[in-house]
């Protein structure tokens, strides 16, 4: 580090950006918890604004027209994930915790990282545990329908990833309010430095330490996806302390977004009856329709990438050390790209959508996530009949994560 | 244009027309063809999008990445020498009249 560097003073963790003139300036606070309420409007002005704009409360560009995004998300080797995900730029700013090793990481260590991760969470792995993730579906679905109101959030979205995805991973330790939160305290990390980051960060010493405890590997049986990570130790592809690293990855990226798909899907189900009847009617449905559930209400909706080097975003000149936020909602939103975004039709297939992230750094776990989904809606299409709001839904405000907070519903069994 | 054809495990077949830089995986996606799943949209990340590609065109395609083969090797159908993702297998004009053969499974 230069003497230059450790006397800058950062904004948000970051180091100072003048924009090139020709960038158009967006005057606006993402991070307003009423816009991360309801986040379409600032959506559209971010691609009303322009391919890129600079925000100027954090001192960042942002992207949100679907190309832009895909394009400036995937160029891993202008646009890197090792300086951090979110505003602080570990280059100039110690991280709130030991860097992951596969979400802030750039090649060659991402490459053998993911490369267990991949194995790991494989199409042929999650096969052997969907006869597991519909038990519990069956279970959880049919002690709700009995009565007259659920609380979607708590007694579906939270209920069913706690119950499997521990028991996928072979944990001998189940906490499920800190997995769910654990994920919530390190998606507010990616924010600024605001309140609901800050509040994170009072709770991340507690929740972390039991975490990291339950990665170990005498707490974890030897036939979940935890001893296949192990397993890639004992043959000397990492290191044992990569192996407990890419452990913590699962609980941290592994819960609450599932958490949150399911809740979002079953808001989404329970504004558009339609399309609930058209999933009853062709179960084979549930699978993309979790996809148009994913790109309609994009469950991360925003992560950062660090200019490691001068480079440009649609011909505009972006200088090394610019952070950019990338905003996947808005993506999945363009009408340029979908036609009639506002619509949720569960058989649109939005092949390409940016719900899961694209290029190295797409979710290694989408296929877990996918069978967790598809077990779930397919029980639910098989066993009820309406889903219907029983009072307003609440979204809970998060820096990178859009979750609801409340979901009351209604399910009328078949 | 360029013409690829996507034989079904039960026999039947589609061709279709695509631009040089297309992916195999784009064109089947635009056309709607069954077995091509692609959910993770081109990223390497879900090998749904597996296809073999036929023995008369052995050598003529480019070469799998290391990526591409691990990813390969975590698909639900088998993975052979003549496996790819279809994402990654990229039209050109010498591609024209290719065939690749959708497997059973994808998921």
């Amino acid at each position: 580090m230069t003497g230059k560097e450790t006397t800058m003073t950062l904004i948000e963790g970051h180091a100072p950006l003048t924009p090139d003139a020709s960038i158009p300036v967006l005057d606006v606070d993402p991070y307003d918890e009423t816009v991360l309420a309801d986040p379409f409007s600032w959506y559209a002005a971010l691609r009303e604004a322009g391919p890129v704009a600079f925000i100027p409360r954090y001192n960042v560009l942002a992207v949100g027209r679907y190309e832009e995004t895909r394009q400036t998300f995937s160029d891993h080797e202008n646009f890197v994930s090792s300086r951090g995900i979110g505003f602080n730029d570990f280059k100039l700013e110690k991280p709130w915790r030991p860097p992951s090793i596969i979400l802030e990481a750039d090649p060659p260590d991402h490459t053998k990282t993911r490369r267990v991760m991949s194995k790991a969470l494989s199409p042929k792995v999650v096969r052997t545990l969907m006869d597991d993730f519909r038990a519990a579906a069956e279970e959880v679905v049919d002690a709700l329908l009995e009565r007259s109101e659920v609380e979607g959030v708590v007694e579906i979205a939270e209920a069913f990833p706690t119950r499997v995805f521990p028991r996928a991973v072979g944990m001998r330790d189940v906490n499920p309010r800190h997995l769910v939160d654990y994920g919530a305290i390190v998606f507010n990390a990616v924010g600024p430095d605001n309140a609901l980051r800050r509040a994170a960060m009072a709770r991340a010493p507690e929740v972390a330490a039991w975490i990291n405890a339950a990665c170990a590997r005498d707490r974890l049986t030897d036939d979940g996806l935890g001893a296949l990570v192990y397993g890639a130790a004992d043959e000397g592809e990492i290191t044992p302390d990569e192996a407990a690293m890419l452990v913590r990855s699962f609980l941290s990226a592994g819960v609450d977004t599932t958490v949150t798909g399911i809740g979002n899907a079953l808001w989404c189900f329970s504004q558009n009856p339609d399309q609930w009847e058209a999933l009853k009617a062709d179960p084979s449905l549930a699978r993309p329709a979790f996809e148009e559930v994913l790109r309609i209400t994009s469950p991360v909706h925003t992560f950062l990438r660090t200019a490691n080097l001068d480079t440009e975003i649609a011909g505009h000149p972006v200088p090394e050390s610019a952070k950019v936020l990338c905003v996947l909602g808005a993506a999945n939103m363009d009408p340029e790209k979908w036609g009639d975004p506002e619509a949720f039709r569960i058989d649109r297939r939005p092949v390409g959508h940016m719900a899961f992230g694209a290029g190295i750094h797409g979710c290694v776990g989408q296929n877990i996530a996918r069978g967790e989904l598809e077990a779930l809606l397919s029980v639910m299409a098989e066993k009820v009949d309406r889903i219907e709001p029983a009072g307003p839904a609440r979204w809970r405000p998060n820096n990178a994560i859009r979750a609801l907070d409340r979901l009351p519903l209604k399910l009328i069994p078949n | 244009m360029v013409k690829v054809t996507y034989r079904q495990p039960d026999g039947s077949e589609q061709t279709l027309e695509g631009k040089p830089g297309d992916s195999v995986m784009q064109l089947a996606i635009g056309a709607g063809v069954p077995g091509i799943v692609a959910e993770c949209g081109g990223s390497m990340a879900c090998a749904t999008c597996h296809v073999y590609v036929d023995d008369a065109w052995t050598g003529k395609t480019d070469t799998r990445s290391e990526s591409e083969e691990d990813m390969l090797d975590c698909a639900m159908a088998e993975m052979k020498d003549s496996s790819r993702l279809s994402c990654q297998l990229r039209l050109t004009e010498a591609l024209d009249g290719l065939v690749v053969h959708i497997p059973e499974e994808q998921f």
